[in-house]
């Protein structure tokens, strides 16, 4: 039998001068095929969108014989003007909105009810077990299926409009009901993820603090605000990091839950899978996505500049 | 894939590089071949591109064909049952110009659009038994006045009614919307939970087909026999306008809204509607006698109404076409005459209730006797129209389900949306 001794990682020694000259091609060599991958798989789809998104489809056919222009033309930022000034961009611009609303509210209410579930699920009373696991049912269920569960539910004669009183709501259809009906679900599925990276954070807090904190005489208002949520608050902060940058990239639920093509819920993604798959517009559909990775990384900046959020664990 | 459909201009490759990144696709994508059915040689295996076959008779059609033709087996590959997808996966093959692909199974209304970005590739006219079928389908597999595709399957919109509730108050089956409201207005009291009418209103495939039904049928069309499109005109008005006041005066009632074929077939077979426009798929499941419709044997199929007469559906259906990339397009020409052969049309009619395309069998005896509808249906496909036969058709009726929908929700006023929808088309038909 072959035991594996845990290997210690080796902490990063202060760079002392003594180093010998050959380590640096060596840890090179050694981190190339990383480098590799990453490259093939992030750098080139990212570059080959970016040099994409600058050309447009070549239009218009051929009244002879019908047939349709080959090729594409290099058309420069068009595109991306297009998106701003063009026929297309009262629907980006309502496309941008939305991404935008359901990321702030969807995860505003998800913080609020992750962190609830959290607090539920560190409490140690019988049958924690099932309740962190019936927790942890929705951000199993796939999303696109989820979507599709929630049509149901939303349909005209479904359960949602059985349990409210009053006329029949049509929820699947365009309007801010279908705009409620997505947050609602996204909420459904993903303030589980906030709950259990919560609960990891709760867990690591030592309960001598509480203790202290009960002795100095603090009620339970005052231990979440002073005790609870500044310590939490790193593992807090990864947590909506994470979701915001799911957010801004939502598509399955706008799309199996109410359908392309909506002005309430059509998100960034939506137009630019739209305009890629069924129209066959590349050009365009890459330069929506470039927007939105650049506004993505902005935010992202934002959250770890600014708000300090702590991804890479540097404070550890 | 994207990259190698690019026809890189020199100038630009500097660019590309700066970005390292190696235009790595060849010109493959340029200079536009001169048309002409090319000869159709090749002999050998070849795949039968086929949404997914709910019916289950394809698998035995191609067993037949391959027991005879152990040479040139065809192979069925399924796609999902969702159209677009079925498009997708299509267009990609196509764009990667991929071998993979050989007898493609289109919806009539994606003819235009492979056609014209040479996707598949023109048939000889004179292989085809085309004096035997349904005209109106042959037209659909045409661009250009040149034959791309053969019509194996067909579709018509049909009213299905409540004969039960229309018998009772002694009244006939409507042939224009105003006594469509006149029945309704006569049975629904007597019938609460019933609402009058509906179709496929959602917002997708099925709303371009209702709305250019419904434009059809008040004597308009979308677009014109030159091509341009043709909504600033009354008939579209009125069409558009039938369809907005059925809703406003609840007609077609709110969640209909809502309704795809599925959602629509359910409410039809829970009794909720008096008058519902749909395919022929629905007869037999409307008719099951399992419990799962309380409809069975209460209803009958009459022609869509119109607005001074009798309407015109929408055409449906499916064409076969073959990849402008497979190999053996002998044998896919063979296959596909054989597919269309009247043998094979009235076997597939027997065993899944399909629309044929070959004229004669709905004149068959014992076929009407088994599928009442048939009929009806031939009436409807005689009196179909063409949904837009242009390239950029996803853009179109993306374009129509944008102005119908908001219309029909009251968003938009009927002039304005059809407005709006005429300055679009206009563009994208240029």
């Amino acid at each position: 039998m072959v035991t594996l001794a845990p290997v210690e990682p080796d902490p990063v020694r202060p760079a002392a001068g003594g180093r010998r000259s050959g380590t640096g091609r060596l840890a090179a060599l050694l981190v190339s095929p990383t480098l590799l991958v990453l490259g093939l798989v992030v750098a080139y789809p990212i570059l080959s969108a970016i040099r994409l998104s600058l050309f447009q489809r070549n239009d218009g056919i051929d009244p002879e014989t019908g047939l349709r222009l080959a090729g594409d033309r290099f058309v420069g930022l068009d595109n991306f003007t297009d998106m701003f000034t063009g026929d297309t961009a009262s629907r980006f611009l309502n496309a941008l909105g939305n991404t935008t609303s359901f990321t702030v509210v969807a995860v505003s209410i998800e913080v609020v009810i992750g962190v609830l579930m959290a607090l539920v699920m560190h409490r140690a009373f019988r049958g924690r077990a099932l309740v962190r696991a019936a927790i942890l049912v929705p951000w199993a269920v796939p999303t696109a299926i989820a979507g599709l569960l929630w049509r149901w539910i939303f349909q005209a004669d479904g359960v949602a409009n059985d349990l409210l009183p009053g006329p029949p709501v049509l929820w699947t259809t365009d309007g801010a009901q279908a705009w409620f009906a997505v947050v609602i679900a996204d909420t459904w599925k993903t303030a589980p993820f906030i709950g259990l990276l919560v609960l990891a954070g709760l867990q690591v807090i030592s309960s001598e603090i509480y203790e202290a904190a009960r002795l100095d005489g603090a009620g339970p208002w005052r231990t979440f605000f002073s005790i609870t949520l500044p310590l939490v608050k790193p593992t807090l902060l990864v947590a909506v990091l994470f979701r915001v940058l799911d957010t801004l990239r939502m598509f399955d639920l706008p799309y199996t839950l109410i359908g392309p093509g909506k002005n309430a819920t059509d998100t960034v993604t939506v137009l630019a899978f739209e305009e890629a798959v069924k129209f066959g517009k590349y050009g365009p559909a890459s330069a929506y996505a470039v927007v939105l990775f650049i506004y993505v990384a902005l935010v992202a900046f934002v959250f770890v500049r600014l708000l300090g959020a702590d991804v890479f664990g540097r404070s550890r | 894939m994207v990259s190698s459909r690019l026809t890189v201009p020199r100038a630009v490759l500097a660019a590309a590089l700066v970005f390292g990144v190696a235009a790595c696709g060849s010109d493959s994508g340029g200079g536009a071949a001169p048309p002409g059915p090319a000869a159709l040689d090749g002999v050998g295996p070849i795949s039968l591109v086929t949404g997914k076959d709910t019916s289950g008779n394809l698998q035995n059609q191609v067993d037949e064909w391959n027991s005879a033709h152990p040479d040139q087996k065809v192979t069925v590959i399924e796609l999902p049952e969702d159209a677009d997808a079925q498009r997708q996966q299509m267009v990609q093959n196509a764009q990667t110009g991929s071998a993979t692909y050989g007898v493609l199974n289109l919806d009539v209304v994606w003819t235009a659009e492979f056609a014209a970005n040479q996707w598949i590739t023109q048939l000889p006219d004179a292989e085809f038994p085309l004096d035997k079928l349904l005209p109106e389908t042959v037209e659909t597999g045409k661009y250009f006045k040149h034959l791309y595709a053969v019509p194996i399957t067909s579709d018509g919109g049909l009213l299905y009614y409540r004969k039960d509730l229309l018998d009772a108050a002694g009244l006939k089956p409507p042939t224009t919307w105003a006594e469509m409201a006149q029945d309704c207005a006569k049975v629904l009291p007597s019938n609460p939970g019933v609402s009058c009418y509906a179709g496929q209103f959602e917002k997708y495939e099925g709303l371009t087909v209702n709305f250019s039904e419904a434009v059809n049928s008040a004597g308009g069309s979308v677009v014109g026999d030159d091509g341009k499109p043709t909504l600033n005109t009354d008939g579209a008005r009125k069409g558009l306008q039938f369809l907005v006041d059925g809703v406003k005066s609840g007609e077609i009632p709110q969640k209909a809204r809502t309704f795809k074929e599925e959602e629509g077939r359910r409410a039809f077979q829970a009794g909720e509607l008096l008058f519902h426009r749909q395919w022929p798929y629905q007869y037999a499941k409307a008719s099951a006698t399992d419990g799962s419709s309380t409809v069975a044997g209460k209803f009958a199929v009459a022609p869509l109404p119109g607005l001074d007469g009798p309407g015109a559906s929408s055409l449906g259906g499916h064409n076969y076409a073959i990849s402008a990339f497979t190999k053996n397009k002998k044998t896919a020409l063979e296959f596909i005459k054989y597919s269309a052969s009247e043998d094979q049309q009235r076997k597939n009619l027997e065993k899944t209730s399909q629309a044929p395309t070959w004229a004669g069998l709905y004149d068959d005896q014992a076929l009407v006797a088994k599928f009442p509808y048939l009929t009806v249906l031939k009436k409807s496909i005689e009196n179909a129209r063409k949904r837009p036969a242009v390239v950029k058709y996803q853009e179109v009726s993306q374009a129509i389900q944008d102005a119908a929908y908001a219309a029909m929700s009251g968003a938009t006023p009927v002039d304005q949306a059809l407005q709006s929808l005429q300055g679009k088309l206009e563009t994208l038909t240029k």
